[in-house]
């Protein structure tokens, strides 16, 4: 049997509970009421608009401070890149290096990779689909690791206080940070990646109707 | 379950392939879509009887994780110590009330619906009957557990613990050692617990 995907016999599978339907037959889920659709409703429009809104706050999660502390010695101010190198020189090395991956590596290559993504569906580019189908369910996977910094500044915001000798409070990089982890999170969730195979399906059509 | 040519139909929730369900099922391990790789479902022995007691010990775990400190400090005699709820509080009093519920969300929230949702669907199927309001809680289920970041917390505490041991002295509170465990049950759990096996336990217990 060649490969047929659901969709082209006129089932849809159901996004709540996995049971194969016809929607020919009924627009619901017969086993849990759900509504059924071939795809992700407008998946590539709201994945774009996640996507795009990441981007315009990756700036300034990057370049505003994500902590300020008040020292004796005066005022620090904090950027996420200055907590790795602070890491980095005070010798952990092994911390430094996660930090910056997922700070800074994950949250930029999963931009870059999700736009890859939604271009190459958008222009129906043809080559090979499994290592695109592989890049996104590693997107899905390291996604939420970014929000590892956001953790780091609440704790240490939590802890030095008043009584000590220093004090730390959150600065605005940290709002910005957080907003790209659950944009880009929701960006994610938002493409559909059965649209890779679609496509490229509609492609191989498309080049055979050209060359007869 | 569709049927083509007389067989249970399925399909990938990545690829859209079509495929026939296996006959004869199998005992054990999982399942991966032939095309895209994607993990369909996961079959393993007595799987919901152990997802149970995962879901209660994780409760209990994240329970005890949140009522004690995570970490505390010993500056000049002063000691100090916090716990989740407490660094949510001085995110909000800091002026940044949408990074505090982020925490809230992600650390105590979320877990705690997913682990609520699951108990809450796994008690009455065991015993053969249909929870009540079970399409709306296996929703709420799905839509938690992506949320769910504990694992990412452990490693935000580690951090933070090593950024501040040059500052003062540092003593992990217990709740860290509740993170940590809660951190591996729920790892095991990820990789027990199958949708597909939730679904075929509804249909099979009576209304």
């Amino acid at each position: 049997m060649n490969a047929m995907s659901a969709r082209e016999q006129g089932f849809a599978l159901c996004e709540v509970c996995g049971r194969l339907g016809k929607i020919a037959e009924s627009e619901r889920c017969l086993r849990c009421g759900a509504r059924l659709h071939w795809r992700k409703p407008s998946s590539l429009q709201r994945s774009w608009a996640l996507l795009i809104a990441a981007y315009a706050l990756y700036l300034p999660a990057n370049l505003l401070p994500v902590m300020e502390t008040q020292s004796l010695f005066g005022v620090q101010s904090d950027t996420i890149m200055s907590g790795v190198a602070f890491l980095w020189h005070s010798g952990s090395w092994v911390l430094a290096l996660i930090v910056f991956s997922a700070s800074i590596v994950v949250p930029l290559l999963k931009l870059l990779s999700l736009t890859v993504l939604l271009i190459s569906v958008q222009r129906r580019r043809p080559g090979p689909r499994l290592p695109r189908a592989r890049l996104y369910r590693l997107l899905e996977l390291i996604g939420r690791w970014s929000m590892l910094d956001v953790y780091v500044v609440a704790i240490l915001v939590a802890l030095v206080q008043a009584q000590s000798l220093a004090t730390m409070a959150p600065g605005p990089g940290v709002l910005a940070f957080a907003a790209v982890v659950v944009l880009s999170m929701l960006a994610t969730m938002a493409f559909d990646p059965r649209l890779i195979w679609d496509r490229a399906g509609v492609q191989n059509e498309e080049i055979r109707r050209e060359s007869n | 379950m569709a049927d083509i040519d007389g067989l249970s139909a399925t399909a990938c929730h990545e690829c859209d392939l079509l495929l026939h369900e296996l006959t004869p099922p199998i005992t054990a391990g999982a399942v991966s879509c032939p095309r895209c790789g994607a993990v369909l479902y996961r079959v393993s022995h007595d799987a919901l009887e152990r997802t149970l007691a995962l879901t209660c010990a994780a409760l209990v775990l994240l329970l005890v994780g949140n009522l004690f400190p995570i970490v505390g400090l010993n500056i000049q005699g002063h000691h100090v110590e916090t716990t989740v709820l407490g660094a949510a509080r001085q995110l909000w009093r800091d002026d940044m009330p949408l990074v505090a519920l982020v925490l809230l969300a992600t650390t105590v929230l979320m877990p705690l619906i997913e682990l609520s949702a699951l108990a809450w669907l796994l008690l009455p199927l065991r015993s053969g009957r249909r929870p009540p309001g079970f399409v709306m809680i296996f929703r709420a289920l799905q839509l938690a557990h992506p949320w769910a970041m504990v694992e990412v917390f452990i490693l935000g505490v580690l951090v933070s613990l090593v950024k501040l041991s040059h500052l003062a002295d540092v003593l992990p509170g217990p709740a860290i050692w509740c993170f940590g465990a809660l951190m591996l049950v729920l790892t095991v759990l990820s990789s027990l617990l199958d949708h597909r096996a939730l679904w075929q336990a509804w249909e099979a217990a009576q209304a």
